[in-house]
């Protein structure tokens, strides 16, 4: 309970994972995303990493075109929470090769596989990052039908 | 031969499979509109429901992954609830993996549905593949209820004993939740924890610690219990420090920096209070403050906790020294995150380690100049617990320059605190007075309301800087109108101190020439002003009214006074009508009315006055009135009158004073005992205590309603050595009997008779209030004459009868004498 949830969003406000380590109604769901996304999208880019919402501390930064949001409660270390999305970013990047953006679109649920493995119940559950990626790679394995991660789609220019 | 069956039904239906996952991503994110992105989706969800409601097995968990990502986007997928169940039930490993994110993220213990979900995830937990275990803990520890946790309590316990590490450790989570759930349930899983920290993988020690941790600080009985665990935790902390390089665990040259974090954490809760504990942690946390690297933010992350620990613990006071010159060196970090954690946490020591702190003053002064928002904001709050005696001059230097250009959602709070560390520590009155000129013309429109009668109230009790403050503030309204509490502190300033203003008394700095009508031409264009709120106007309507006493424009004022009895706004014309009428029937108690306010108590609670408006006459009013004592005061307080009256037990209530003292004045609180000085006539609501009709017609009644002149003739009540009393009467409405009369003292002989002091005495039966007389000269030669009200109350229509007791300095020599008024006309108390 140490960590209340964890966002990603992208720079329009679009909804990427979420993940709650509180039980809250589908409401206050929607409007914590709501006021986080625009409490962070408004923030100066040479702000620090930190805010205070409510009762909560939010740890944000910005990974390429992808907001990763932690909320956590008052007496927990900022600059600790920092280094946990980072550890978060470097498993995805380990994982899928070069994480972008769509990679997180298009694989969500293996981004909660792996998120699952790294963090419980608002804590931290493994400190190797070896041990998370064998333990994916593992079930990937058990899987009866496999769906490797999916190459980077080639939209056509027209759609974009 | 099912599959054979499901896939000839199909073809028959001419039913496709459903789309994959990665096909329906694809086509949602073509969608050029929101209605377009909701036509499709809402496509495939009939689709998908269509396919749930056929109990298709093979592209259940297609379909669920499908609808788990359109909740993402938005949109409801509850009825995909009982669908996960099924997955999870599944034998398939791809079923389960999903049937378990699905009921993560659409399942809560809200939903009666999840305890469906208990004995699966029973199953589960004695599975024979570790990955399946893994999926159960990891769904019960994140969002089992307290009914699932008490029937997997057990499970979990087992696994807790398990030499599967990644068992081990995911159930050591479980096992946190289950406690944060069911706290009863803590004791259980104490015996598991015997050889926990014996463990060599850092998965299993971090989650241990997590538990720990958790127990320790539920449970005190826990907490003494795992004190002795502190040698260990100190051993594992110094062997990840001094530990080479290890590739599984390395962080930017920090091994495992999560897991130094954590133990640095439950070393602070064993450490608190308790002095064995802390000194056995003691070198360890030096060792990590001195070593650890802090050119990354991981570094200073370890650092930040330790430097918690210390000052949590009893460390002793080098190393707590040592705490905050490293948040000092934060302080200096270009690094934000790193300065504005050092301002947080300094916040919280500042009160326990104030001279520490204070040595970093000058570096958290320069965080206010900082861009970013959350610097700025803690190093203001921390600026002014700072602030002391010592440091007041330069703190408030800085702050003020903060003020004039801080962002607006600073200034009402800044400006707060200058007030507060002001009133506190200011060197001198000048000093204060000139500070909160500068908060009201840089941040006038910003400053909270309650401030503006704190001000007044500030400025009234700086007697000596009246002549100063008055001209400073006048000065200012010449600038700039528009901040509002400016506008109204200067307008209730120069209503009270106007005369000052224009006797150019000043003595702080050069005196300004301005003329009455100088003044008044202010005071009206604030009136006119667009700028002007309606509580701006009422305060110079008032200020206006006020000097009516002080200037001798009167004619002007009246002028004025008259044009607003038909103004639009209901405030003004009551307030204009009033004053109208004070004019013109009540003109001998306009004096008395108007007075120049006393000095204020302060209440017990301190906090900010209130202004009550009665009659229109806006005065700051103390919780406590500490005017007229109750009837019942002892006959001891009025000790020559009673002698006077022969004994008789007559309740004497002292007179209000006239705020300039004379030396009777020293006399009259001798005879009556504690006199409170009263403000004039229109009194705030006084306690229980007071006999009520003191405030018939004062209350929210208009003082003025027509009283009925019931034509009572007029008498002398005294004359001698020059000196005649005439006494006018009334009737008080609405309580007839309350008989009101007015003395009008005067003095034929050619020299001044100074310090008059009228007192009155009546008879038991009666009560009597005196209000505050016009002036204390009566003049030579009838030039002029002093007025003062009395208020009798006669409730048992008794013969009014009363001794009055003259005392004035005549020709340098102090006059005193006593007479018995017993010529009331019938008319005045029947």
């Amino acid at each position: 309970k140490h960590m209340r949830f964890l966002l990603l969003f992208s720079r329009q406000g679009k909804l990427r994972l979420q993940k709650w380590f509180t039980p809250i109604t589908e409401r206050e769901k929607k409007k914590i995303i709501r006021d986080m996304t625009t409490l962070v999208l408004a923030r100066q880019p040479r702000s620090c990493n930190f805010l205070q919402w409510k009762d909560l501390k939010i740890i944000y930064k910005r990974y390429a075109s992808l907001y990763f949001c932690l909320a956590v409660e008052n007496q927990e270390n900022e600059l600790l929470a920092l280094e946990v999305i980072h550890r978060y970013v470097e498993l995805l990047d380990k994982y899928f090769g070069n994480v972008c953006e769509l990679d997180i679109i298009f694989n969500f649920e293996k981004a909660y596989f792996i998120l699952d493995e790294f963090l419980m119940g608002g804590e931290i559950q493994e400190t190797s990052k070896q041990m998370v990626n064998r333990c994916i790679e593992a079930s990937d394995m058990l899987q009866e039908v496999r769906y490797p991660p999916t190459p980077r789609p080639v939209l056509p220019v027209a759609q974009l | 031969m099912r599959c054979l069956l499901s896939f000839f039904v199909c073809v028959w239906q001419n039913m496709p499979a459903p789309i994959r996952l990665r096909e329906l991503i694809r086509t949602i994110r073509t969608a050029r509109t929101q209605a377009e992105e909701r036509e499709m989706i809402q496509k495939e969800c009939a689709a998908i429901r269509s396919s749930f409601r056929e109990e298709d097995n093979t592209y259940r968990c297609r379909n669920v992954a499908k609808l788990l990502y359109m909740h993402m986007l938005g949109y409801p997928a509850h009825f995909g609830q009982l669908e996960c169940l099924k997955l999870i039930a599944s034998q398939k490993f791809t079923d389960k993996r999903i049937g378990y994110l699905g009921a993560m993220l659409l399942l809560d213990e809200r939903q009666d549905v999840h305890l469906l979900m208990t004995n699966c995830i029973k199953n589960d937990l004695n599975h024979s593949t570790q990955y399946v275990q893994g999926l159960a803990l990891c769904t019960l520890g994140c969002m089992g209820s307290s009914e699932m946790c008490r029937d997997l309590a057990g499970e979990v316990e087992k696994l807790l004993k398990t030499s599967n590490s990644y068992l081990r450790k995911k159930a050591a989570l479980c096992a946190v939740h289950v406690i944060r759930k069911v706290p009863e349930l803590m004791e259980m899983f104490l015996p598991a924890t015997k050889n926990l920290l014996s463990e060599k993988n850092h998965g299993v020690l971090h989650t241990s610690v997590v538990l720990l941790t958790e127990m320790c600080e539920r449970s005190p009985d826990m907490l003494a219990h795992f004190r002795k665990l502190v040698p260990q935790l100190v051993r594992i902390l110094k062997n990840l420090i001094m530990s080479g390089y290890s590739p599984e665990h390395d962080v930017s040259g920090i091994s495992d920096p999560f897991l130094q974090v954590r133990i640095l954490r439950l070393l602070r809760i064993l450490g608190k209070g308790d002095d064995d504990s802390s000194e056995a942690m003691n070198d360890i946390l030096a060792q990590v403050a001195t070593n650890t690297e802090t050119s990354k933010n991981v570094g200073n992350a370890i650092l930040y906790e330790t430097v918690l620990t210390i000052m949590d613990i009893k460390s002793e006071s080098g190393l707590r020294v040592l705490a905050i010159n490293i948040l000092g060196r934060f302080l200096l970090n270009n690094d934000k995150n790193i300065r504005y954690v050092a301002l947080t946490s300094l916040l919280k020591t500042v009160q326990t380690d104030h001279n520490a702190v204070q040595r970093h003053r000058s570096t958290i002064v320069d965080c206010l100049k900082d861009l970013d928002v959350s610097i700025k904001r803690r190093a203001m709050e921390l600026s002014f617990a700072l602030v002391n005696g010592n440091n007041i001059r330069g703190m408030m230097k800085e702050l003020l320059y903060f003020l004039d250009s801080c962002d607006p959602e600073f200034k009402a709070d800044c400006a707060s605190g200058v007030f507060l560390a002001a009133e506190k520590y200011a060197p001198s009155k000048r000093w204060h007075i000139d500070t909160i000129m500068r908060v009201l013309t840089t941040a006038g429109s910003y400053v909270r309301d309650d401030s503006v009668p704190n001000l007044i109230q500030l400025i009234t009790n700086s007697v000596e800087m009246h002549a100063y403050t008055v001209q400073r503030l006048y000065k200012a309204l010449l600038d700039d109108i528009s901040q509002q509490p400016l506008v109204q502190v200067a307008s209730w300033c120069i209503g009270e101190y106007g005369d000052l203003l224009i006797s150019g008394q000043c003595e702080e700095e050069e005196p300004i020439q301005v003329t009455e009508d100088e003044v008044l031409d202010v005071l009206e264009g604030l009136l006119v002003s667009n700028l002007s709120s309606p509580v701006t106007r009422g305060y110079s309507l008032t200020a206006i009214m006020k000097l009516s006493t002080r200037f001798s424009s009167v004619n002007r004022i009246k002028k004025v006074v008259s044009i607003y009895g038909s103004s639009i706004d209901v405030e003004l014309q009551q307030r204009a009508v009033e004053y109208n009428a004070l004019f013109k029937k009540y003109d001998h108690m306009r004096p008395a009315l108007l007075e120049r306010m006393p000095i204020m108590e302060k209440t017990a609670s301190n906090g900010p006055t209130e202004i009550v408006q009665t009659n229109g006459e806006a005065e700051p009013s103390v919780v406590e009135p500490k005017h007229l004592p109750p009837v019942g005061q002892p006959a001891s307080q009025g000790n020559d009158l009673l002698d006077l009256l022969g004994g008789n037990d007559v309740p004497v209530i002292p007179t209000t004073m006239p705020t300039k003292p004379a030396s009777a004045g020293g006399e009259l609180l001798d005879l009556l005992g504690d006199l409170s000085l009263g403000g004039p006539a229109p009194a705030p609501p006084a306690p229980a205590s007071q006999p009520p009709f003191l405030l018939d017609g004062l209350s929210s009644q208009p003082l003025f309603n027509d009283i009925a002149a019931a034509g009572i003739p007029p008498m002398t009540a005294y004359n001698k050595n020059g000196l005649k009393i005439d006494f006018t009467f009334e009737r008080a409405n609405p309580n007839p009997n309350v008989a009101v009369i007015t003395i009008h003292a005067s003095n034929s002989t050619e020299a001044d008779m100074t310090d008059f002091v009228f007192q009155a005495a009546v008879p038991k039966t009666f009560q009597l209030q005196l209000l505050s007389p016009s002036s204390n000269v009566v003049p030579a030669l009838n030039q002029g004459t002093v007025t003062q009200v009395i208020r009798v109350l006669n409730q048992q229509k008794q013969q009014l009868r009363m001794r009055i007791k003259l005392t004035y300095i005549h020709k340098g020599s102090a006059v005193q004498d006593l007479a018995e008024v017993n010529n009331f006309p019938p008319q005045s108390w029947q």
